[in-house]
């Protein structure tokens, strides 16, 4: 009981941290998220454009590297504040590995990105998983960097 | 003159059980045949070997009586389209033929087959019966020895003529190849069309040779990698249905569809146990993938491998003994070959590059599989005991190998590069010599051989 009200009370602190740094980025909007301010905060735009909604991954790799732990970071902190919202990860995979294998680990890259942000203090049930393994590609072209923008995980925010 | 020619006494009765008694017909024929057979001069096509020298064989224009002249000339060009492809013949252009306008009555000069280099001749007509049916009759001669091989004839409604010919060219392979052919069979696929970035993907299914395509699910769905059942018109593949991806059972007759199983995460890589009686297939939990069976009668499921690691696309070995399947287990992908009660877990792939995809030959002796190497993907086969590997094909991107129900020819998809590339079906026989690409109406992708149709 006590370590569940701990665990809120550094949930708030966390909150209101992360409030006063994006207080202090935009003095005219003492809101949770800096960035863009033509973006309603809180707003789906707002989770993409300001947060960030997806982390990359290495070839045939499901670990999360700096920079994707910065994005889940925010991606965490954000969703503590608008707890409103249940997020689906899609897990995908590029296009230059076999179609089986690829569903498999477009589901590992979710669960890792999901291990993450359970870790951060979001709720499991909160939380919901899907690979489309090499099925949904978002560059097309047929080269290394289109090739690494589609070996990713993309928190979806499912309404509120 | 006489010839070896059963009388088949139908009644109108289903298009079904007509052809189950055409079949039954052509086995019977087939053996009267192979009984009235001497055993000296006569032709043979050895396809155990490598690279084999295609037969020349002369198809003569099939005879047709009004109605039936279209179509009588049609089924004998599907049947030499069938033994052009398989690689194993070579038909000789009907305009370089001596002897013209033969039927099925009509003796062969065997002298003019002989000067055009033909070691076989395939003779046939098509008639009208009052019942609006078709009665076909053809005859297969060795050329050399002057002798008739084959004398069969079949009772069928015109629409299914192409089917017709393709029992007919699965009884000439048959009889000079000593292998049963696979020309009567369908292949099920998912047709791909759209952008690449937003692709609709549906369950459809084709005759071998890519005609009479028909479309089972309408691409509402992502559905992928489905399989024939051995022994029904059924197939299991996995499908999103309500954006919770599953491996569903389909009957192609009924179009009925049932999800199989009720696992507790994400389950996909389907495919038959070799009775039909089971589906071996991966569940998804967390980041591991292991494999499962169900008895599709019990409905009760066995659990299989129990790995943190990616364990998935199993194929049972032909008398169900053991199960062959990819897992990255020891770091990449690799093959592996374990009982099928998923003890003795043997790693048999070893060669530099990851290996995918396996799937074993109906007749058991090779597994084919995807490879990965240096950023090429081929299409190869090895021995269950993981020796005698060989490359059959290999490019940018080829992948998902499966067996023709004689285990002599693979068909796989062949994806090409860039934002208009996309994949299409290709087949391969065990030579590596012959690839056909077979023509479709759209991208196609995952192509899985039914058995031969009865």
């Amino acid at each position: 009981m006590s370590k569940t009200l701990f665990a809120r009370g550094a949930r708030f602190a966390a909150v209101v941290a992360v409030c006063l740094v994006a207080a202090a980025c935009s003095q005219t909007r003492p809101e949770l998220t800096s960035g863009n301010s033509s973006v309603a905060a809180g707003s789906g735009q707002d989770f993409v454009v300001n947060v960030g909604d997806r982390v990359f991954f290495l070839n045939n790799q499901s670990s999360l590297d700096g920079a994707a732990r910065g994005v889940l970071d925010k991606q965490a902190q954000w969703l503590q504040h608008y707890k409103n919202y249940s997020i689906t990860i899609e897990g995908h995979a590029d296009e230059r590995g076999t179609r089986q294998y690829n569903i498999a680990l477009g589901a590992r890259r979710a669960a890792a990105v999901r291990e993450y942000l359970v870790a951060k203090g979001i709720s499991p049930s909160r939380i919901k998983t899907i690979s489309y393994g090499k099925e949904r590609p978002v560059a097309v072209c047929n080269a290394a960097s289109c090739w690494s923008q589609n070996r990713r995980a993309v928190t979806v925010l499912n309404g509120q | 003159m006489s010839f070896v020619m059963g009388l088949n006494p139908m009644r109108t009765t289903g298009i079904k059980q007509l052809w189950r008694r055409a079949c039954r017909f052509v086995a019977a024929a087939v053996a009267v045949v192979t009984i009235s057979q001497p055993a000296y001069a006569l032709i043979e096509l050895d396809i155990t070997q490598g690279n084999v020298e295609p037969m020349p064989i002369a198809i003569s224009p099939f005879a047709g009586s009004g109605l039936q002249e279209d179509v009588a000339g049609q089924i004998s060009q599907v049947v030499a389209a069938d033994l052009q492809r398989s690689g194993l013949f070579r038909p000789i252009d009907p305009a370089a033929h001596i002897q013209q306008e033969m039927n099925v009555g009509t003796m062969p000069r065997f002298g003019d087959w002989r000067t055009i280099g033909s070691q076989a001749l395939v003779t046939g007509s098509i008639a009208q019966q009052a019942n609006g049916q078709i009665r076909a009759e053809f005859r297969l001669w060795d050329v050399f020895a002057g002798q008739q091989l084959i004398g069969q004839q079949f009772f069928t409604t015109p629409e299914n003529w192409r089917r017709l010919a393709h029992i007919i060219s699965d009884a000439i392979y048959q009889r000079l190849t000593g292998e049963k052919g696979y020309f009567d069979t369908r292949v099920v696929f998912i047709d791909e069309s759209g952008p690449k970035d937003a692709r609709r993907k549906r369950l459809a299914i084709m005759d071998q040779d890519g005609a009479n395509v028909r479309y089972l699910t309408r691409g509402d769905d992502l559905v992928l990698t489905p399989r024939f059942s051995p022994v029904s018109q059924e197939v299991t593949y996995m499908s999103y249905v309500g954006g919770n991806p599953q491996v569903y059972l389909f009957n192609i007759e009924t179009g009925q569809r049932e999800v199989l199983g009720n696992f507790p995460g994400m389950t996909f890589a389907p495919r038959f146990s070799p009775d039909g009686q089971k589906v071996i297939m991966s569940l998804q939990q967390g980041s591991n993938a292991n494999l499962y069976l169900m008895d599709l009668r019990t409905r009760r499921t066995t659990r299989l491998t129990n790995t943190a690691a990616i364990d998935t696309s199993p194929s049972f070995s032909p008398d169900g003994r053991q199960v062959v399947f990819e897992s990255d287990r020891g770091g990449s992908q690799q093959l592996y070959v374990m009982n099928s009660n998923g003890s003795g877990a043997e790693r048999i792939s070893f060669g530099p590059g990851q290996y995918s995809t396996p799937v074993w030959s109906p007749r058991g002796d090779l597994i084919a599989f995807t490879k990965v190497h240096q950023g090429r993907f081929m299409i190869g086969v090895i021995r269950p005991d993981g020796k005698g590997e060989r490359i059959l094909t290999e490019g940018y991107h080829n992948e998902g190998p499966a067996w023709s129900p004689n285990g002599r020819v693979l068909t796989f998809f062949r994806d090409t590069v860039g934002e208009q590339g996309g994949p299409q079906v290709w087949t391969v026989d065990l030579t590596g010599y012959n690839e056909q690409l077979v023509q479709t109406p759209n991208f196609a992708s995952d192509p899985a051989w039914s058995p031969l149709l009865d």
